[in-house]
């Protein structure tokens, strides 16, 4: 078989293919001419297609001006986050059979400021996890490094791992900050990501800074207005529960929970 | 002022266990109605009897406080997620513990004259 013939061939198998209808959400808000509005699509789709392939395809293929923030497409950076038929959702995680729907909407992530079309400004976002000092705090360790010697390292079991493992799976996509009700009406609400974060550190038994990380969280736009909706959990794409980091945060503030955290002992030396 | 401000997770604490105390003081002062045939519980005589008695005025009494800082409370949890700015919070705040103490000291006043203390 010639080029050719297997080009023609191919672009006839594509003909064959199921069309789906992808309708994207487009704006510009750095062009204020340009009102909101839904561009429509019509893309082949396979039972592998996931929808950063249907929207890459149409970019490539209809309008190359379609604004999309993507980068691994393998749900591991966390960067093609949107409302995919109104949920919250990875798009390179989503296959578009799994939807079972002939259209598909794609619109920016809610609770984020809008940049243009998919793509959302998520400075507000990192900031509140910022807040959180996402890193180890602990007194006995010198953050005054010289030379390799004055690295040190921590005795863990796999039972202080386990408690929090999951948390430590976060990707910060945003979609757990995006489902929030609470963030919706409060911007100063940290957010889901933020608090289980405070909750993953305060878990970590390396960690002994238990009431600084307290102080951050417990203020009036703080954990507290939580209302537990559990809509975080639902649209996490990594299987991290952040409804139950901050329920468990909760309980251990309020003194509810028991807290028989045991601070890891930094291993010495002559055992290395 | 700053060393007086509750933290927020010493507000909760206070809130929880007001809703817990109102419904356990609500269900005895329902009970109340039971010592005496139901039908006749609720008559002028019997209710400005029940007033008189003084662990009844005592259980209204603890009732309107526990009721009024858990509502109050609440009110002021769903007014300062509207706006985000620590004026309007503090502004919240101040507004929600004076109109909590009037509706006590009002409550109180009306729970003293029907004792008849």
């Amino acid at each position: 078989m010639s080029k050719v013939e297997g080009r023609i061939e191919g672009k006839e198998e594509e003909e064959k293919r199921k069309k789906i209808t992808l309708k994207v959400y487009r704006t510009n808000y750095n062009n204020k001419k340009e009102s909101p509005h839904y561009d429509e699509f019509e893309v082949p789709v396979n039972r592998w297609t996931t929808v950063l392939d249907a929207l890459l395809y149409a970019k490539n293929n209809s309008d190359s001006s379609v604004a999309i923030r993507y980068s691994c497409r393998m749900a591991t950076c966390g960067s093609c986050g949107m409302n995919i038929n109104g949920k919250p959702s990875l798009a390179c995680y989503t296959k578009i059979s799994e939807l079972n729907k002939d259209v598909i909407v794609c619109e920016p992530l809610s609770n984020f400021p809008r940049i243009r079309d998919l793509v959302t400004d998520f400075s507000q976002f990192f900031n509140h996890h910022k807040k959180m000092e996402p890193f180890i705090h602990n007194d006995k360790v010198s953050l005054d490094v010289k030379d390799k010697d004055d690295l040190v390292e921590f005795e863990q079991t796999p039972e202080m791992v386990e408690k929090y493992l999951q948390f430590s799976y976060c990707i910060r996509c945003g979609l757990c900050y995006s489902a929030c009700p609470t963030v919706a009406t409060d911007a100063n609400f940290p957010g889901p990501q933020a608090l289980s974060q405070a909750y993953r550190y305060i878990a970590d038994s390396r960690d002994n800074d238990k009431s600084s990380r307290f102080k951050i969280i417990d203020e009036r736009h703080g954990i507290w207005r939580c209302h537990f909706a559990g809509s975080c959990s639902f649209v996490c794409p990594k299987g991290v529960d952040p409804a139950l980091g901050i329920q468990l945060l909760k309980g251990q503030m309020l003194g509810i929970s028991k807290n028989n955290k045991k601070i890891s002992n930094l291993r010495v030396k002559d055992k290395q | 002022m700053a060393q007086l401000r509750l933290r927020e997770s010493q507000i909760t604490k206070i809130h929880y266990l007001t809703g817990i105390l109102a419904l356990f003081a609500v269900a005895v002062h329902i009970l109340f109605r039971l010592i005496m045939p139901f039908g006749q519980s609720l008559t002028f005589q019997n209710v400005v009897a029940n007033y008189h008695n003084i662990f009844y005025a005592l259980l209204l009494e603890a009732i309107l406080i526990l009721i009024s800082i858990h509502g109050f409370n609440g009110l002021r949890v769903i007014l300062i997620e509207l706006k985000q700015s620590p004026k309007w919070d503090s502004i919240i705040t101040i507004l929600v513990l004076v109109a909590m103490i009037g509706i006590i000291a009002y409550g109180t006043r009306t729970i003293v004259i029907a004792s008849g203390l």
